[in-house]
């Protein structure tokens, strides 16, 4: 179990970092490590450089641009746990990261590194598509901007060149007031889950004004539950309007693997939707969050 | 051709300077560069938890970070723990006192993840504590006397700071 043979750079300005993943062949970049030096050490992945974006100046830290929130592409998964800024502007990203590994791997981990490596079931990449962010990446050419919408490629890809860097996510913000819940069924606490699910909801007057269901682990990428969002939108919340609702998502086209089928999926994706919308409304729902 | 790299990395206080291949995990670099073998590798892919040390205080698995990733940081491994070779940290004890280990192959990576654990929360509940430990692996406790010593470290640390 040692990583294969490569050489190592570690560039500290993100125009090297560019540079060198423009000129280098079968390179990979090393944000936090959590997902890519697992991958090394079991040799799934045999690169012949290693760009490390630790060293880089500039990739971390978190931005209040009012009505956006700017999280730096290597700004670590504990550094966002604890903001203040996250927690009261972006209080689904708040709760999510708990969900996310363990202490040890949220000290060295990475937003960037997560929206890269794009596992069906990252809490991170759900949170993304709940709140329609933008992922901001630098090649040779400059700076551009992709809607997340765009960003998932296939399993585990990001659809960004070979010579990109993802340096920060832009979220969106929603008004001050509005709830939000996550939940996620796991085999085990810190485990990636098998299904999740995101909800937004911005209340007035008691009627739903807008709302964002996203279901993450059922597919490739994040699915937002659209026709859950359409039937939820101008009604009063309730328990009986949830049920009603998310009965679509078993229609959601699922994959199955080792840990479940479709089907079970499926299912997951009806029961966790509900649940994540009455938890954001405040309804007591039974079972276990961890 | 392996690449290598000189690095200088301040390990429980002592700055230790190597040259080192670029692909060495730094639990390898602690373990057979520095002969440190109090810090243990189970799976030597993030999921267990023994190889747990502070970077820079904070806790993180040394099997998930390359050796020159360390140069010119503080790494603290299970070793650096006791304040001298005669006496236990507070959260040692408790660990003796209430059977938190038996085939002791996961403590330094409990011992390291707790360190951290209770300096960000120094009065924790049972759930806190069964959270702060749920990426450390333990195949002999069933965690009971783990979470008990882990308690029994807050108040203990509690108590040595009035």
């Amino acid at each position: 179990m040692k990583p294969p043979p490569f050489q190592y750079h570690d560039p500290k300005t993100l125009a090297e970092a560019v540079g060198l993943l423009g000129t280098l062949d079968n390179a990979k970049l090393l944000a936090g490590g959590q997902s890519l030096m697992p991958m090394l050490n079991m040799r799934f992945v045999l690169p012949d450089h290693v760009i490390d974006l630790n060293r880089v100046e500039g990739l971390a830290g978190i931005r209040d641009l009012g009505d956006v929130i700017e999280i730096g592409a290597m700004t670590r998964q504990r550094d966002i746990e604890f903001s203040e800024v996250i927690k009261a502007k972006c209080p689904l990203l708040h709760e999510a990261i708990q969900f996310t590994g363990h202490r040890q791997t949220r000290n060295r981990g990475t937003i960037g590194g997560s929206l890269c490596h794009l596992d069906p079931s990252a809490e991170q990449v759900t949170v993304a598509a709940a709140h329609d962010a933008t992922i901001v990446v630098a090649g040779p050419n400059g700076e551009r901007e992709i809607a997340f919408a765009d960003f998932p490629a296939g399993y585990l890809t990001p659809a960004i060149d070979l010579n990109e860097i993802v340096t920060a996510i832009r979220i969106p913000v929603w008004p001050a007031g509005h709830k939000s819940a996550f939940v996620e069924f796991a085999r085990r606490h810190g485990d990636f889950a098998v299904v999740s699910a995101a909800a937004l909801l911005a209340i007035d007057n008691g009627k739903i004004t807008r709302a964002s269901v996203t279901i993450g682990g059922v597919a490739v990428a994040p699915v937002r539950a659209s026709e859950v969002e359409a039937a939820i939108t101008g009604q009063a919340p309730s328990s009986e309007l949830f049920r009603a609702a998310c009965e679509s998502c078993r229609a959601i086209e699922a994959m199955a693997d080792i840990h479940a089928s479709a089907e079970y999926r499926q299912h997951l994706a009806v029961v966790l939707s509900r649940r994540a919308l009455e938890r954001a409304c405040g309804f007591a729902t039974p079972g276990a969050l961890h | 051709m392996t690449d290598t790299r000189t690095i200088t990395v301040t390990v429980n206080g002592t700055p230790h300077t190597k040259e080192v291949p670029v692909r060495i995990t730094l639990a390898d670099f602690i373990r057979y560069e520095l002969k440190l073998t109090g810090t243990h590798l189970g799976c030597e892919h993030g999921v267990c938890g023994a190889c747990t040390i502070l970077f820079d205080g904070r806790s993180a698995r040394s099997c998930l970070m390359l050796a020159v990733q360390a140069d010119g940081h503080k790494v603290t491994t299970v070793e650096g723990i006791a304040p001298s070779p005669d006496a236990l940290h507070p959260l040692q004890e408790a660990f003796r006192d209430n059977h938190g280990l038996q085939c002791g192959f996961c403590t330094p990576g409990m011992l390291t993840t707790l360190l951290e654990f209770l300096g960000d929360n120094p009065d924790p509940t049972e759930q806190d504590v069964r959270i702060a430990i749920s990426g450390n692996l333990c195949r002999c406790t069933g965690y009971q006397g783990i979470v008990l010593a882990a308690l029994d470290a807050a108040k203990r640390l509690k108590a040595a700071q009035v």
